[in-house]
């Protein structure tokens, strides 16, 4: 497709308001509902892929962000929050009810494949089936389990019984099909997993002929713990231990944006400005970690930039220390604000900040002489694990990972939050679509982080003293209105975290689910790594950068 | 002659054990072979211990550590590692990548239904002696997620822990000390009883015939190894 098709394209497809597109999608519609950030149309169970098919070529709506499912008393819901690559605040949301007594909708995935395990959890966590799936199992939990834990009718104390048949001894019986591939077991205990993954290789030669990534062995209910959390003060502690890679306090952004856009509430700006300082320290922490393992993936001789990345870890969590009182879960922000102002004495507080920034360079320099620039690391990354933009696309990829197949997406500026908007700053991107892009858009990123604190720092140092608001005034108890339903997010470090919120009226929320970028990253890892060797299937990856608290939740 | 008293040749001079040694071996002997100890002990170089007790003072200065990430516990775990920690300076410093190459195994994050048999597999892996280390709340009790559906609650229930370091995370410092008492239980010739585990793999054809199992039958193997779940009963 030319760049001028596209162009008409999307413009054809963004003229659409809520009523064009009931006009669109005609007698599929049935109902039409207002959610917080988006008009839903509640559509016939049976009509999803013409729906969703429409929507995207039609009204350009290419990017499925998010599958929530749940259940009502009367009937089971999935709601699809659409969105679009080129214009993030163009949103939409496809409502599919279906019948309490035989949850059966049409399932997405011919349309979008990011919907392959997005519905998959759906079935796995709420028990909605969904015709056409193409492998409809359970994701998160073991086979084996009895009943959906986020249904209405679950009950938890039921005894369960968990086989370990999954990996027998590999050594033994490990030819599948012919025997011309391999079975190769990766994880879930495994140093190049990154935690606690499983990939189901099937080798043809040294050549990847087939991968499955298993996941689950970190599921700890995340999203039943919100439920049961109060708004207020609750649920926040959570968010830090979901990309715990020191990401907290941008994933508890994702949590403090929904809530106050569902409560209606104000954050004073200089609790913005705060915010955005401290959020980009740890996405530099963050990526200096992805960066370091990475590079032990890639060559486990690279220990020495492993090591020099967790020094610099080190004095950003300093930092963070100092500020939050905590080196990872800061559990600082709070809805309408922040926990407490900067530590004083404030000066020293800047002179160590301002510290870390005039050493970044150097240390930037430093990582560039030792990784990317050494002609190992490159033979090893450029032009392997390549990942097109439509696949990309089609896989809901963000973050790092999509701007690296050169998608022009960031929800900082494409969808502004915080103070991000009034700095001065660039969104990074790379059209390589191989792991070294991947690679040299975190450390271009961190370049750019480093900016935006810069900025905030002068801005913090010369704010009034009189003008010092951390909080905004927030009822005690938090009631949003009921039904109302929302769904927001933000830049986390890995990419789009979304949070979905419906209240019923009471001070926790009904449905609470969280669209991880993870999750949808990790499942466009088969269509990377397949036709290449076994070891840049380790460094693909690497590259992706997962988290797996946040990839099983 | 009472063992709190060293032998006089210990004590006293050592000069009578030497002239006996040079006189058996006769002048000119190539004394190649005598060391300060021998001439210390004389004639009989050795010194007495315990073998165990040897073995304790060696395993507890010389520990292997499996390098197993499972939650955010993991990420403190590496940054002890790290440079500034540096677990290394107290003789625990070896990462191993496979379990049959370690002492000890740090346990860092929360354990679900779906990995509980999996760790137990390592841990079972591991040669004898072998020591845990519980890191973090969730191996006490589950930590923020002890309410949670697929939560183990405790790292306890599955294999024996022998040291628990609380927090959430806990500071390196904190794993640095719980390292360090475990080697000195170790020094000591400590260890803690291996406690009967409530949740042993099983195999599937052994379970109750309950009404799960009943369920369960047709899909799984008799011979499957299982671990059952009753979270009705646990802490
Ligand atoms: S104890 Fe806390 S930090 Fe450690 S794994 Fe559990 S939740 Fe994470």
């Amino acid at each position: 497709m030319s760049a001028d098709e596209e162009l008409v394209e999307t413009t054809v497809g963004s003229d659409l308001d809520a009523d064009g597109i009931a006009a669109l999608l005609g007698e599929a519609v049935l109902d039409r509902e207002e959610h917080l950030n988006a008009p839903g149309f509640v559509i016939r169970p049976d009509a999803v892929q013409e729906v969703l098919t429409k929507l995207r070529d039609e009204a350009g709506f290419d990017h499925l962000s998010c599958v929530t499912a749940q259940q009502y008393t009367d009937r089971y819901e999935s709601i699809y929050h659409l969105t679009s690559y080129d214009d993030r605040q163009r949103e939409v949301s496809v409502v599919v009810p279906t019948d309490p007594e035989r949850p059966v909708s049409q399932s997405a995935e011919p349309v979008f494949r990011t919907a392959d395990w997005h519905e998959r959890e759906a079935y796995d966590l709420v028990g909605i089936e969904y015709e056409g799936h193409p492998d409809l199992r359970r994701i998160l939990l073991p086979q084996t389990w009895q009943g959906h834990p986020l249904s209405l009718e679950y009950h938890q104390d039921k005894p369960q019984i968990v086989t370990l048949d999954a990996h027998k001894n590999p050594l033994e019986a490990d030819h599948r099909g012919n025997s011309e591939t391999m079975f190769l077991n990766i994880g879930p205990h495994h140093p190049a997993t990154h935690g606690v993954l499983h990939l189901k290789a099937v080798l043809d030669g040294e050549q990847v002929a087939d991968v499955e990534p298993d996941i689950g062995y970190l599921h700890r209910c995340e999203e039943q713990m919100c439920q049961a959390g109060t708004y207020r003060h609750q649920i926040m502690p959570y968010p830090d231990r979901w990309d715990y890679i020191s990401a907290g306090l941008l994933n508890e952004w994702a949590y403090a944006r929904a809530a106050e856009d569902l409560a209606d509430l104000e954050v004073p700006e200089y609790a913005q400005v705060i915010r955005t300082m401290s959020a980009e320290l740890c996405r530099i922490a963050s990526h200096l970690l992805a960066m370091g393992t990475f590079a032990l993936d890639v060559n486990g001789d690279f220990t020495a930039a492993f090591m020099y990345a967790i020094t610099d870890r080190e004095r950003v969590q300093d930092i963070l220390e100092d500020l939050t009182g905590q080196r990872m879960m800061f559990n600082y922000f709070r809805l309408g604000g922040v926990a407490w102002d900067l530590p004083e004495p404030r000066e020293e507080f800047f002179g160590k900040i301002r510290d870390f920034l005039d050493h970044l360079p150097g240390a930037a320099e430093e990582y560039h002489n030792l990784i990317t620039r050494n002609e190992v690391f490159q033979l090893r990354c450029v032009d392997t694990g390549y990942l097109s933009p439509e696949v990309a696309k089609s896989y809901g990829c963000t973050g790092a990972v999509a701007r690296a197949s050169g998608i022009d997406y960031d929800l900082r500026r494409d969808d502004p939050y915080g103070y991000y908007d009034e700095l001065d700053w660039e969104v990074i991107t790379e059209d390589g679509c191989d792991n070294y892009a991947r690679l040299l858009v975190r450390m271009r990123e961190v370049e750019q982080s480093a900016r935006i604190i810069e900025q905030c720092v002068d801005l913090l140092e010369d704010w009034p003293e009189d003008d010092r608001e951390i909080q905004s005034n927030v009822p005690r108890t938090l009631k949003p209105d009921e039904d109302a339903e929302i769904y927001r997010a933000v830049e986390g470090a890995k990419g789009e975290l979304g949070i979905y919120i419906r209240s019923d009226g009471t001070d926790k929320p009904a449905r609470f689910k969280i669209r991880s970028p993870c999750f949808s990253n990790l499942q466009a890892l088969p269509a990377i790594a397949e036709g290449e060797y076994i070891p840049d299937l380790i460094a693909a990856l690497g590259s992706l950068d997962i988290v797996l608290g946040e990839v099983d939740r | 002659m009472s063992s709190d008293n060293p032998r006089d040749a210990i004590v006293e001079s050592t000069a009578p054990l030497t002239d006996t040694r040079d006189a058996r071996m006769g002048a000119g002997a190539d004394d190649r072979f005598n060391s300060p100890l021998r001439e210390a002990f004389g004639t009989q170089p050795f010194i007495l211990t315990k073998f165990d007790k040897f073995m304790n003072w060696v395993r507890g200065s010389s520990m292997f550590l499996l390098q197993f990430g499972i939650a955010c516990c993991s990420i403190e775990m590496m940054h002890t590692f790290g440079v500034k920690h540096d677990v290394d300076r107290f003789g625990a410093g070896v990462p191993r990548a496979s379990p049959r190459q370690a002492d000890c195994i740090i346990v860092p994050g929360t354990i679900v239904s779906k990995f509980a048999p999996r760790m137990k597999r390592v841990y079972d892996q591991m040669p004898e002696p072998k020591f845990v280390v519980g890191m973090g709340s969730c191996t006490i009790s589950g930590g923020p997620f002890q309410e949670g559906y697929n939560v183990v609650k405790g790292a306890e229930e599955v294999i024996p822990v022998d040291i628990h370091v609380p927090g959430c995370p806990p500071r390196p410092e904190a794993l640095v000390y719980g390292i360090a008492k475990l080697q000195e239980r170790v020094a000591n010739g400590e260890s803690s009883p291996v406690v009967v585990k409530p949740y042993e793999l099983e195999q599937f054809g052994d379970l109750d015939r309950d009404e799960l199992v009943e369920k369960l039958a047709d899909e799984i193997d008799e011979e499957t190894l299982v671990m059952r779940y009753n979270w009705a009963d646990s802490p």
